[in-house]
């Protein structure tokens, strides 16, 4: 079991009369991308809150690594190796892409109460930053505020985030929504080659994505774990088509 | 100490609680209902005890002053949020502070200008003059007692008004979701008005009531309305219900605080000494209770989910 | 160089201008002028910390402001008395000693205020540093030792080694030079990694939260260190008018410190010294045409708010850029 590195089991979470986590149980092992996929309202982004730490689960474990993450605030799971691209995109939207690379440099090096070193001067931000920018194609951008970025850009520039933290793990949220055709296979290529690097939980809904990278494929339905296999398994699995291929269909 | 003056000091913070009551109210709606948050809520109590003085003075009557209150500050509270206010609900807290502290400076000062600068006095109307005989001996004065009973009756409207009425309907859908409001076709600016005014009326009502205590003067408002903003702090900003309790709670805080302190410390050393200190205590005490409850629920006591 | 850069080059000589020319022209009272302009400054430049730097609206920079005026006139008052202070140590006039208890009161006492404060966002964090330093103000009314409501006066400008500092262009030297110190403490504040976790989590503590840096440390920390740049001001401004009083405490200056801000430029580098100058001119040039000047200062701020957002330094010299 401590090839795991994510190990979720029996979570749950209720909003009044609403189960949005009913029970969950998913892992993530080394090397894979594990895609999370289901219908609008299944309870996708409740479950990525909970495994990041902005929500609390109402019951059942989450460990990473090896270690219960019960109790660890969000800042303290991304200490940890966790790193995360969120749905709705999240940057420091005044400061160029680089200043948001450097601000994850930063925090891996563990550095931020120096109070005098002016920051643009630090080689040991600056490069390591650029770097990352340069991975993910957002190098020519560098100096543009995330706020100028276009969607796809900030993307970019999320994963180039989760890069420098030198994370053990990372958590996709629809990283492909709002992409176009040529972004997207861009994206894709580079999902794939990043999977050697630390695994990926994928939530996408761009299925063209999802079969092409996934190992394996989970499916979240009202909150349940319906089904967990690769990808022929999911696609010739009744209960799944029912649920929620059918409606594609 | 007596029973008598226990009760009395209890009633003094009650009627404490009470005019906060008025003047939180109003804040806790319209930030409930615009997210807006309002410094120169004391202009409009100010507002109000001037133009009960004014138009006391004038007709010999404070009753036709108590209108003349009501409609001056709901008035002013209209005028106030058509020219700046409906400018500022898109704006972020910093600039709703700086505008309505701007609107304090035009506030005070303008009415510096038209009252001239010597305070205004204020009488209890002889229908509330006199006192009333209290348990175990001892007197209370009417008229606090009225103010007492106008907070509950105003309580009581409000939640009538918020719970019953279709204008109430419109206010709870304004706390939860203004774009849905817009979209069953209510007027939403007309609404932010109306609610506006509402609650500069209470804050004028207050500022009316109480102007017959003391004396009439600018910068009245100020301490009144600082208290009315720990008081819908600790209730939790936007709950009228937590403006009660928490109106409730300082008024007798404060009071109880400023009577029991110096004799309670006096049992532990010197009189005069324990005085000194005792008044120095009980005028933070208040704050202290606010810190210590919001180190514990960060949104107060009754804080809206969200 | 950027065109701010020269304003601000050109803000800092004018301030310097101001005083020789006056006085040698022999008006010292346009000294004094310049004297206030820059403790004002200093004060705002501490807030600016805070509320430009980490977005943190504090309404109740007065109670800093007013315990480093309250640190200068105490310490000074024992030693005029001659009466010891606590456990037998001694009152001062020594300025350097004076600053520096007075920068060591305010941070320790904006740690407990800031760190119940920052549980909180929002109104909540603006209303709850607005009663704190309330709480301080009722407490230097209630509290006669020092002059309760009368306030406490300096009958002796407390001194400065090898300095005459009664002589008020002198003392206008040294408000200056530390006014210059805290605006290099702010640059160089806002280019370190502490700044840029700082300036993150206005922009967005998620972000930060999700990097692993805790937005709650960064930004009590920042808190703390606004309080010590407005408390030194405070030791200063007893100094300069020899007279503390609770309403130095009081929730006005409060309201005036982010006033100032706002009024020369949030967030910018010399945006409270240009509106420093800028409110003590309108107080000056307002005051001498009209005793209602307040009424106008309301109206213009009002303009400024609904219409020049970036106060002074945003007309002259642009939106800021990060970067």
């Amino acid at each position: 079991m401590a090839e795991l590195v994510l190990e979720i089991r029996d979570l749950k979470k209720t909003f009044g009369a609403l189960k949005a986590t009913d029970g969950v149980s998913l892992d993530l092992k080394p090397g894979e991308i594990h895609a999370l996929i289901g219908p609008n309202g299944a309870g996708k982004s409740t479950l990525i809150h909970q495994i990041s730490g902005s929500l609390r689960p109402d019951s059942g474990s989450i460990r990473f690594l090896g270690q219960d993450m019960a109790g660890l605030d969000m800042a303290a799971r991304g200490r940890l190796g966790l790193g995360r691209s969120f749905q709705i995109s999240s940057l420091a939207q005044e400061f160029s892409a680089l200043r948001n690379v450097m601000l994850a440099v930063q925090a891996r090096q563990g550095t931020s109460f120096r109070f005098l070193r002016p920051v643009m001067s630090d080689k040991s931000l600056t490069e390591p930053a650029m770097a990352m920018l340069e991975r993910v194609g957002l190098a020519g951008r560098a100096y543009v505020p995330a706020a100028e970025l276009s969607h796809g850009e900030r993307r970019q520039l999320e994963i180039a985030i989760a890069l420098a933290l030198g994370s053990k793990a990372f958590l996709f949220d629809e990283p492909m929504a709002g992409m176009g055709p040529d972004g997207s296979k861009a994206l894709t290529k580079f999902l794939d080659g990043l999977r050697h690097e630390a695994p990926i939980l994928l939530v996408e809904h761009d299925m063209d994505a999802v079969f092409a990278l996934a190992d394996r494929i989970s499916v979240l339905v009202y909150g349940r774990v319906i089904a967990t296999g690769t990808v022929d398994e999911i696609r010739n699995d009744p209960e799944v088509r029912r649920a929620y291929l059918g409606e594609a269909a | 100490m007596s029973i008598a003056l226990l009760i009395e000091q209890l009633l003094n913070g009650l009627q404490l609680g009470v005019m906060l009551f008025l003047m939180a109210a109003g804040l806790t709606l319209i930030f409930g209902v615009m997210g807006l948050i309002n410094l120169a809520h004391g202009s409009l109590y100010m507002v109000g005890a001037f133009a009960c003085a004014t138009v006391a003075a004038a007709t010999g009557s404070f009753w036709i002053g108590l209108v003349a209150s009501l409609i001056a500050a709901a008035a002013a509270g209209a005028v106030m949020e058509i020219v700046v206010i409906r400018r500022l609900y898109e704006r972020d807290h910093l600039d709703q502070v700086l505008a309505t502290f701007a609107l304090i400076l035009i506030f005070s000062e303008g009415t510096r200008w038209l009252s001239g600068s010597f305070p205004l006095y204020l009488d209890i109307p002889p229908l509330l003059q006199g006192a009333v005989p209290l348990p175990g001996g001892g007197q209370y004065q009417l008229y606090r007692l009225a103010i007492i009973g106008v907070g509950i009756a105003v309580a009581v409207g409000l939640y009538l008004l918020i719970s019953r009425t279709r204008l109430g309907m419109r206010i709870r859908a304004g706390e939860s979701d203004r774009e849905m409001i817009a979209a069953l076709g209510v007027d939403i600016r007309t609404l932010y008005t109306v609610v506006f005014a509402l609650g500069a009326a209470l804050a004028g009502l207050a500022g009316a009531l109480v102007g017959a205590l003391q004396s009439v003067q600018v910068g009245m408002g100020e301490p009144a309305l600082i208290l009315a903003f720990v008081v819908i702090v600790i209730g939790g900003i936007g709950s009228i219900k937590g403006a009660l309790f928490g109106a409730i709670l300082v008024g007798l805080v404060d009071t109880m605080g400023r009577f029991l302190l110096p004799k309670a410390l006096a049992l532990m050393m010197p009189t005069a000494q324990a005085g000194l200190i005792g008044a120095s205590l009980a005028s933070m005490l208040i704050y202290i209770v606010m810190a210590l409850i919001l180190a514990f629920r960060p949104s107060g006591l009754f804080a809206a989910q969200s | 160089m950027s065109r701010e850069t020269i304003i601000n080059i050109l803000l800092a000589l004018l301030l310097l201008a101001i005083p020789f020319s006056a006085s040698a022209m022999g008006e010292q009272f346009y000294v004094t002028l310049a004297t206030r302009i820059t403790i004002l400054a200093l004060a705002a430049v501490g807030l600016n910390i805070a509320l430009g730097l980490g977005g943190l609206v504090s309404f109740g920079h007065a109670a800093f402001f007013g315990l480093g005026g309250y640190a200068a006139g105490i310490l000074a008052t024992h030693t005029f008395n001659a009466e010891p202070l606590l456990f037998g140590l001694q009152g001062t006039t020594s300025m350097p000693v004076i600053w520096s208890v007075a920068i060591l009161v305010c941070g320790l006492v904006a740690l407990p205020i800031g760190a119940i404060s920052l549980r909180t966002t929002g109104v909540y964090f603006i209303m709850i540093t607005l009663a704190f330093a309330q709480m301080i103000y009722y407490f230097a009314i209630s509290w006669p030792a020092y002059g309760g409501e009368d306030g406490l006066s300096i009958y002796v400008r407390n001194g400065f080694p090898g300095m005459n500092t009664a002589q008020s262009l002198t003392y206008f030297l040294i408000c200056y030079v530390v006014l210059m110190a805290a605006l290099g403490l702010f640059w160089l504040l806002r280019g370190s990694r502490f700044g840029a976790a700082l300036q993150a989590a206005r922009q967005n503590a998620t972000r930060l939260s999700a990097v692993g840096i805790a937005p709650f440390n960064i930004r009590l920390v920042a808190f703390a260190i606004s309080a010590m740049v407005t408390g030194l001001a405070g030791a200063l401004f007893a100094d300069l008018n020899r007279f503390v009083s609770p309403s130095m405490l009081s929730w006005h200056m409060s309201g005036e410190l982010i006033v100032l801000i706002i009024l020369g430029g949030k967030g910018r580098l010399f945006g409270p010294v240009a509106g420093a100058m800028l409110y003590v001119l309108f107080e000056f040039a307002l005051g001498g045409f009209t005793e209602r000047w307040q009424f106008f200062l309301g109206l213009i701020l009002l303009g400024v708010v609904l219409f020049a957002r970036g106060g002074l330094l945003g007309l002259l010299a642009g939106e800021a850029r990060h970067g």
